[in-house]
């Protein structure tokens, strides 16, 4: 009995202690990421990165300033496209989801979250850019097809989440489906929903593929949304394999931004969770 | 058969979820400023028959009903019946207390009449007040109004959700083991509002608990099986039932 317990005991203990280590060692590569990009980037990094455009080859100095607005303004026309239109799909799968055709969107839907991001560049470079050339627009349009999955799937389950006793009680007082969700279900949901959102924009400001054959790129300023547009991932990618030293450095500077932004994001995103509280029980 | 001062008259109601035949030719009538209890085992179709009256059953996927419901005269499954209409006339208060997540205890009582569509503020305010008045909560209340509605405790919380269901006035109120999920202390404040509801407004309780169903209501049914075995005075269900499977569960003797 005394063998039996102790055995126990130090079962017990080594599978702790290994379980503990995994969960450490998953942990690592992002602070290892992080250090190293911090360790080459931070050096490049400076005011004239954030208002400067880029030199020219073998040139001191300079900036992505090009690039940081043109990521700004291309994420920020796939949020504005993909957000109602996700959000309205995300309603539509939690509230009215036992029907056959939502069954299909969510399985289409899925299918569209795990089509390779390439695959939508090249998509969209067929559909827009080969009549229309490199734009932001095109850009914007890649980025909306890879977040519309998103968004709508995590709306879809953060919505899911909220009792259905809220929306009977809504029903049981004489209000129409569609307040009763726009007016109480959404509002319990909300946290969630905009967590997901932000999640789903962390995840586009990185994306490059999409916008290697729709943005293209651009070494100035963009005059307009109709044309090649500068965006932070695809800059970083090539600078990088540029042989010059000083865009090399650039890349990690951008580098740096890159995944300073998605941690911000993710901070805030906490910072909004613990203000508002969820329901209770 | 509906006499005059029936508010509620129900009439061969039949109810299903999918094959399974949860309510069986149900006819009763309900008189106005009644309090009926609904009694019976788990799984006998007393919940599903309450929400049979407001249209709620048929919002459950699958979910079908058969039968006519009369309320205040009007056959509440008659064609082009809206059911967001009638749910306005028939309150629910559910088995948990369930305030709306996120908002304050002022607007859970006042959501119902704001998205009903009444406008002026000072309404509003004399709705709200007039509600939680008549769920007894006001006095414990009337400082926080602002605060959030899951923030009460549990006999509260329900006592919230009985003003959320009044402010909008219906005539006729339905309780679903409101008091199941409560201790004894709120149970009691819960059944001494009913007492004091059936002045106004008619009540049907749905319990577990037959001394709570003798403490208060006049009327008492017996559900067994989706049958409405026997309904009567709640003296005679409990004193003197005509139907034995009535006997044997009011004795304690359901086997």
């Amino acid at each position: 009995m005394d063998f039996a317990y102790r055995r126990r005991k130090f079962v017990n203990l080594v599978s702790l202690a290994g379980i503990f280590g995994l969960a450490v060692l998953a942990a690592v590569p992002f602070f290892v990421v992080s250090v190293f990009v911090l360790d080459k980037g931070l050096g490049a990094i400076s005011w004239d990165f954030f208002t400067q455009l880029p030199k020219g080859p073998g040139e001191e100095g300079g900036g992505m300033a090009n690039a940081i607005v043109g990521s700004a303004i291309m994420v920020g026309l796939a949020a504005v496209l993909s957000i109602p239109w996700g959000l309205a799909a995300g309603i539509f799968m939690s509230e009215y989801g036992d029907s056959r055709t939502a069954r299909c969107l969510r399985f289409t839907t899925d299918l569209l979250a795990s089509t390779p991001s390439i695959v939508v560049g090249i998509f969209v470079c067929g559909l827009i850019v080969v009549y229309t050339g490199f734009s932001a627009w095109a850009g914007a349009a890649a980025l909306t097809v890879i977040m519309l999955p998103i968004v709508a799937r995590t709306s879809e389950e953060m919505l899911k989440l909220v009792p259905d006793h809220v929306r009977e009680a809504g029903l049981a007082l004489g209000l129409p489906r569609w307040k009763v969700i726009v007016r109480l279900v959404l509002p319990a949901a909300k946290s969630g929903v905009i967590t997901g959102l932000m999640l789903a924009l962390a995840r586009v400001a990185g994306e490059t593929a999409p916008l290697l054959f729709t943005a293209l790129g651009n070494n100035y300023h963009s005059e307009s949304l109709n044309q090649p547009t500068a965006s932070l991932p695809v800059q970083v990618y090539n600078y990088a394999m540029s042989p010059f030293e000083e865009m090399q450095q650039q890349a990690w500077a951008g580098a740096l931004v890159l995944v300073l932004f998605v941690v911000v994001i993710n901070l805030s995103t906490r910072l909004l969770l613990r203000s508002k509280q969820g329901w209770s029980s | 058969m509906s006499a005059s001062n029936s508010i509620l008259h129900v009439n061969q109601l039949d109810a299903w979820f999918g094959n399974f035949h949860a309510l069986k030719n149900i006819s009763v009538d309900v008189k106005d400023h009644d309090v009926m209890a609904l009694i019976g085992p788990s799984g006998c179709g007393k919940s599903t028959f309450i929400r049979c009256l407001n249209r709620l059953h048929e919002e459950i996927e699958g979910a079908k009903v058969s039968g006519d419901v009369f309320l205040e005269g009007q056959n509440i499954y008659g064609p082009g019946k809206d059911p967001v209409v009638i749910r306005r006339r028939i309150g629910m208060v559910f088995q948990k207390p369930n305030p709306f997540p996120g908002l304050s205890i002022y607007d859970n009582v006042a959501i119902g009449l704001k998205l009903g569509g009444m406008r002026d503020r000072h309404q509003v305010e004399e709705h709200v007040h007039q509600a939680l008045c008549g769920a007894a909560l006001w006095d414990e209340v009337k400082d926080k109004l602002k605060r959030p509605g899951t923030s009460l405790s549990g006999g509260q919380q329900q006592r919230l959700c009985i003003a959320r269901a009044l402010a909008v006035q219906p005539p006729v109120l339905l309780m679903d083991e409101p008091t199941s999920a409560l201790d004894p202390i709120s149970t009691g404040r819960i059944e001494e509002l009913i007492q004091q509801l059936k002045a106004t407004i008619t009540v049907i309780i749905v319990t577990h608990n037959m001394q709570q169903a003798a403490r208060i209501a006049n009327r008492t049914a017996y559900f067994l099986l989706g049958e409405m075995v026997e309904v009567g005075q709640t003296q005679q269900i409990f004193e003197a039932p005509v139907d034995t499977r009535t006997r044997d569960y009011v004795t304690g003797q359901f086997g």
